[in-house]
């Protein structure tokens, strides 16, 4: 035990993103020690990545006036394809305005109304109040009834980590960063911390808390084209599910956003569209109307990624040597618009792409951008399976995005459910007696060091690291995509099992000591393996097709049968998760017409 | 189109393992279209070196991970195209900022220190009403202050700083431009005389010798010459006449 180096606190944060550092303020404002864990410091988080907004129905701009949370309620569930819980979007849509309203309390610069009249790119005249002038602004975002999104140029995830790390550091909140979680200590009933990793050292250090809050964002790099940052790995997803009694929810539904830079995936954020941009293809004829008349660009993201894969396997898009795209044009919109609102797209296009996007048009195509699925929670953040274990933000399945989430709901789910379930922590930490198990700590301790050791120590002769995480990249943008079908899961599933047992074999070509990067994946890689078997797995056996999840030998959605959620819990030594349903609850709203999409349109045909 | 071959040399240094000491090691990699050193250092990785250690994130030019010398110069690598590169790139770890190994450095803490040191939140005596709607603020001030906080703690301003280089007490430019996010702010209440105190001095706004590298170096093109400027006008308008 002494070997060990070993932390208390009150509250383990497993990520220092918007979700986590706004959990722990909150548990920290009720008097509770936090300390949060991070890979990197926390400003680098994947938070700051986003661009475009947080969806709040404010009202305050022409656009949305008369908005209100019934409307964005509607818009959240009809986004979700009937998947969400409509408890926690109730709850979610109530919260949201003044959760928004405490950034700008603590310092974000929201953009604030301007009066006077001006004319959209579609050439309508809109008039912006003088009684909401100096109010906080809202822009359109794909599924909304309301310009609802809020935000800060096209910078808003990296204000908003600011304004929220600059609390943290004024409420001297522990932050350990370069620091990676690579198991829950429990017993099967209960959390009691972490062990984790000094990614400076290599060196192993046990956590021990009374609560444990996994806030780690998403997995998108299991999937080989990504908007995510490179360190979005779905470590803390996958640590949960390790326990065996921790199931993911949902894991079958993964959003594909329609615009990332082709062929480097950095994303090109829906404000582009919602600003006015349009999508082109070779011909540079505007098809989204075609398919979709009424919401054109601004239907959801899954409608809009699969119309653009329709178009392209039609032989509209246009061909290159490394693949497919369409355009996404935002020239009409005005250098001095791009330059300020846009200026984050601009200098993405200048430094990646060589392209100026005010005089040119954007390569585009869909990508691998959010998971709607993740550690199942109670409306309170408490994951299913173990006590004093909560997750919050894209690491979570809360679930408020069901099957299809809407552009500006996950960051400002990751604030809101951060307020919420660091006050629910808070209250489990006053309700709950410390306890430092020592046998359990040493134990998980020690089963970790052992697979650092075996790893270390294996002969020159064993599985490649990368080739084995490239073949699982493949297989899940090959097979697991937006368009499904049951011959291609099926191929996955075996692929990704046989890759399992492969990376149970790895060997490492360098030395492996202290802060090595190849022990780093070579560590993640099973669990990452096995997340992208959830999803396959779960997609193979769920015959429907409900928003992002869309099976072309099952194209309609089936209320009758699949109104469900998936859980995936891998109890140790199976070579598959063990897949179970739970009803979806439906408080207010039953299942209906979305709106658009190819279900709405097709009900229109037939008219 | 010929593909050229890439002469990679980069800065090799382990503080678990001081006995061995810091070298140079060359590695040759292929050109390909749109090369970046993200693209270059991971391919290097990959295939040839495991051990190399260095930081990406977002590899988007957002995050702020990956400042390094490339020849000689503080650079985003995420972002640095090979093509604008001669066939011969030299790595080099950034300045100032403390080692963890070959390219990765410990920015991290120190701008935990930095954000620290000059208070960087806003300073109110009002408490968060949430049934109250928010204050109204004018757009231009909002701009104003988002121009300023574009800064992605990235380093570069301060790994190029003469002054940061010398003594390691300065605040840097990344330092001074975060006061001046905070003196255009309405909601901080810090005065003139506040802000005096904890930069009116040698390691804060009187210790830039205004050679303005950090300028020169900023990725994100902040303006910060105005900014260095702005706080130091101010700053001698506090000194000479006690503030406000």
């Amino acid at each position: 035990m002494s070997l060990f180096n070993i932390h208390l606190t009150d509250v383990l944060v497993i990520g220092a993103g918007l979700a986590g550092e706004r959990a722990a303020v909150e548990a920290a404002s009720f008097g509770c020690d936090v300390t949060i864990l991070s890979l990197v410091p926390p400003r680098r988080s994947h938070s700051t990545a986003a661009q475009g907004g947080m969806q709040a129905s404010l009202g305050n701009c022409a656009k949305g006036l008369g908005d209100n949370p019934d409307i964005h309620f509607e818009d959240t569930v009809k986004g979700s394809d009937w998947g969400c819980e409509q408890d926690v979007a109730r709850l979610f849509v109530n919260v949201a305005p003044i959760a928004i309203r405490q950034l700008a309390f603590w310092g974000v610069p929201w953009n604030r109304v301007v009066a006077g009249k001006r004319k959209l790119p579609d050439g309508s005249i809109i008039e912006e109040l003088k009684e909401k002038e100096g109010l906080i602004t809202a822009r359109a975002f794909g599924g909304t009834a309301k310009w609802r999104t809020c935000y800060t140029s096209d910078g808003t995830g990296h204000s908003v980590q600011y304004t929220m790390d600059s609390i943290v550091v004024k409420l001297g909140v522990t932050v350990h960063d370069r620091i990676e979680a690579m198991a829950l200590i429990h017993d099967g009933e209960r959390c009691y911390g972490a062990v984790a990793r000094d990614l400076r050292t290599g060196e192993l250090r046990a956590y021990v808390s009374k609560a444990t809050v996994i806030a780690t964002g998403g997995y998108g790099r299991i999937y080989g084209i990504s908007t995510n940052a490179v360190i979005n790995e779905g470590t803390g997803m996958a640590i949960a599910q390790d326990t065996g009694v921790v199931p993911l929810g949902n894991m079958e539904a993964v959003q594909f956003h329609p615009t990332g830079l082709f062929p480097v995936w950095i994303l090109i954020t829906e404000g582009a569209r919602g600003d006015g941009g349009y999508l082109l293809d070779k011909n540079e004829h505007r098809f989204m109307p075609d398919y979709e008349p009424v919401k054109k660009e601004l239907a959801s993201r899954d409608v809009v990624s699969r119309c653009m894969i329709q178009h392209m396997r039609k032989g509209f898009g246009v061909e290159t040597d490394m693949g497919t795209h369409l355009w996404l044009d935002i020239r009409h919109l005005g250098a001095k618009h791009i330059h300020t609102n846009l200026r984050e797209i601009d200098n993405i296009c200048k430094n990646f792409a060589g392209i100026d996007p005010v005089k040119e048009l954007i390569p585009v195509r869909p990508t691998q951008h959010y998971s709607m699925g993740g550690i199942r929670t109670n409306i309170d953040g408490h994951a299913y399976g173990l006590k004093g274990l909560f997750a919050a933000g894209e690491a979570s399945c809360w679930d408020l995005h069901g099957f299809n989430r809407l552009g500006g709901n996950s960051l400002a789910e990751t604030i809101v459910m951060g307020l919420i379930v660091g006050e629910k922590v808070a209250e489990y930490t006053e309700g709950t007696e410390f306890v430092l198990p020592q046998r359990l700590v040493q134990d998980h301790m020690k089963k970790q060091q052992e697979r650092i050791d075996k790893l270390i120590k294996a002969s020159n002769n064993g599985e490649n690291v990368y080739e084995l995480r490239r073949k699982m990249e493949e297989t899940l943008m090959e097979k697991v995509g937006i368009f499904r079908n049951g011959k291609d899961l099926e191929e996955a599933v075996h692929t990704l099992q046989d890759l399992l047992k492969r990376s149970q074999n790895i060997s490492l070509r360098s030395s492996g000591k202290g802060a090595n990067p190849e022990l780093a994946s070579a560590l993640r890689l099973p669990g990452m393996i096995r997340l992208a078997l959830s999803i396959a797995y779960g997609a193979l056996m769920r015959t429907e097709s409900r928003g992002s999840h869309a099976r072309e030998d099952y194209p309609q959605r089936d209320d009758v049968n699949w109104l469900k959620r998936t859980l995936a819990t891998w109890p140790e030594g199976n070579e598959l998760p063990e897949l179970s349903y739970e009803p979806v609850t439906i408080t207010e709203l039953p299942p209906g017409d979305r709106g658009y999409g190819e279900a709405s349109q097709s009900g229109k045909s037939k008219e | 189109m010929i593909r050229r071959t890439l002469t990679i040399e980069v800065f090799r240094f382990n503080p678990q393992t001081p006995d061995i000491k810091p070298y140079m090691e060359t590695y040759t990699v292929k050109e390909v279209p749109n090369m970046t050193l993200f693209v270059a250092l991971n391919t290097i990785r990959e295939e040839q070196d495991p051990s190399l250690m260095f930081d990406f994130v977002c590899r988007a030019a957002i995050c702020g991970s990956c400042a390094m010398l490339v020849n000689g110069r503080p650079r985003l690598a995420c972002k640095t195209l090979t093509k604008t590169l001669p066939s011969h790139i030299k790595l080099l770890p950034l300045p100032v900022f403390k080692l963890i190994g070959d390219l990765s450095v410990d920015t991290g803490t120190w701008f935990r220190h930095l954000n620290l040191k000059t208070q960087a939140w806003i300073h109110t005596d009002k408490t968060f009403d949430p049934k109250a709607i928010e204050e109204r603020m004018d757009n231009e001030t909002a701009l104003k202050i988002y121009e300023a906080e574009r800064c992605i703690e990235c380093g570069c301003c301060v790994a190029g700083c003469a002054t940061a280089n010398i003594r390691d007490d300065f605040l840097g430019a990344a330092g001074l431009n975060k006061i001046a996010r905070f003196m255009v702010d309405p909601r901080d209440k810090r005065s003139d005389q506040n802000f005096f105190e904890v930069i009116g001095t040698d390691e804060g706004v009187f210790g830039c010798m205004g050679l303005m590298a950090c300028d020169d170096n900023c990725p994100q093109e902040l303006p910060l010459q105005m900014q260095l400027a702005f706080v130091r006008r101010r700053m001698a308008m506090t000194g000479i006449f006690g503030g406000k």
